[in-house]
């Protein structure tokens, strides 16, 4: 594997290769909660979090079952992992925030099958990250999908001012603004060589 | 506790009966996963830059869907609600985990083409919610029916994106030539904005459709 700064990785996972706009990771969330500017931002914030510990979750299981040769129960480690992960924020957020609890509603639990987490997982083993890189990997991870869907949000907000024809109204719209976005995102694929 | 054999009988004659047939029928069209329920948008995406992958991967996810379906429901009289969607992860986890060392097995060059996504099945929304939705509460046989059509109307509209992607950004289908060689090849349809811009365009299509079926 050839060494790469911490920065690259960061700026990697954030933009050039933004997990949910050139990944298609996370889309659900991405349509699902990007109705509201708040929403969005702190939804961001929660499954940054998720990424965050499940990202050293899942490097310290892949040593052991290296370890132990059992790498075939990598799926079914990681998944069980992110699955307690999402519940223990699930207890903190309904805790903490009530409010925030019911605006997140169903999506909450949906952590669990957010394809950004596992996907975060299985690529940082697959490149053979080490501990640190994980970690920055993972915060890299989160910043993007937070960006994507902050920006998606704004977009959102601005549009429900605007006349649009029945036929295009809901997710047809929604997902051609994800592709302009997409487009855009392109651009930084110079940034990183 | 239901017993095992009940289920047996109960899956010959639910084929008898006819509601079952739209168990099956609903997932084609009317209830299609992708252009309907809008579920399972990552792979859809992901992996329909040709049609071939696109392909494989809807099959891949049918024998998921399929296999989850059927265990999830013979056993859904003995797994606890409180912990029904964990277990419900762990069988598809353990499906997932069969399909990639299988897929692994028949073709490499195929298994490095779709990547982390086979993996990837396990979070495709579309097999938890059919487990939760359907297969928790009904019998093996609608379950099967109902499995087969979701997996079948999945692949359908995965090879829909797979076809006009490849189509467009390469010049080719299956990999086979289909323009003359003057064709000026779509890039930005292989590039994933374009999975985004084709996604919209069908479900554009699918709107019209149902608008026109609304008002006629």
């Amino acid at each position: 594997m050839k060494e790469e700064s911490l920065w690259y990785i960061f700026i990697n996972a954030s933009l050039i290769n933004n997990f949910v706009l050139a990944y298609f990771l996370g889309i659900c969330p991405f349509l699902g909660v990007s109705g509201k500017m708040e929403t969005a931002t702190k939804m961001g914030g929660a499954v940054t979090f998720v990424m965050i510990i499940s990202s050293m979750c899942a490097y310290g299981i892949h040593a052991l079952l290296v370890a132990i040769n059992a790498t075939f129960l990598q799926l079914i480690s990681f998944i069980v992992v992110i699955a307690s992960t999402v519940q223990l924020v699930e207890m903190f957020i309904k805790k903490m925030s009530p409010a925030l609890f019911r605006a997140l509603g169903i999506f909450l639990p949906l952590i669990t099958t957010n394809c950004a987490i596992l996907g975060l997982a299985l690529f940082q083993t697959n490149k053979g990250y080490g501990f640190v890189e994980s970690l920055v990997y993972a915060l890299g991870a989160g910043a993007g999908f937070t960006l994507a869907l902050v920006l998606m949000a704004g977009l959102r907000e601005q549009l429900n001012f605007a006349d649009v024809p029945g036929v295009v109204k809901g997710t047809a719209l929604t997902l051609l603004i994800a592709g302009i976005l997409s487009l855009s995102f392109m651009g930084f694929a110079g940034l990183g060589s | 506790m239901a017993n095992p054999t009940k289920n047996n009988t109960g899956f010959l004659a639910s084929l008898k009966d006819s509601p079952s047939t739209d168990e099956f029928i609903k997932g084609l069209w009317r209830e299609n996963p992708v252009f309907v329920q809008v579920l399972g948008m990552c792979p859809t995406l992901a992996v329909s830059n040709t049609a071939m992958n696109a392909l494989a991967m809807g099959l891949a996810t049918t024998f998921v869907l399929l296999m989850s379906n059927l265990l999830v429901s013979s056993l859904r009289n003995f797994i606890p609600k409180q912990v029904r969607i964990a277990s419900y992860i762990l069988i598809i986890a353990t499906f997932v985990t069969m399909t990639d060392y299988m897929i692994q097995a028949i073709s490499v060059d195929l298994h490095k083409s779709l990547g982390a996504f086979i993996s990837l099945i396990v979070v495709n929304c579309l097999i938890l919610g059919r487990a939760e939705a359907f297969a928790s509460k009904n019998t093996l046989g609608r379950s099967f029916l109902d499995g087969l059509g979701m997996g079948i109307g999945f692949t359908f509209a995965l090879f829909c994106l797979g076809a006009v992607r490849e189509l467009l950004g390469n010049g080719t289908l299956f990999g086979w030539a289909f323009f003359p060689d003057t064709f000026q090849e779509w890039i930005v349809m292989i590039l994933p904005a374009g999975g985004f811009f084709t996604l919209a365009i069908w479900l554009l299509i699918f709107n019209a459709a149902k608008e026109r079926r609304a008002t006629s």
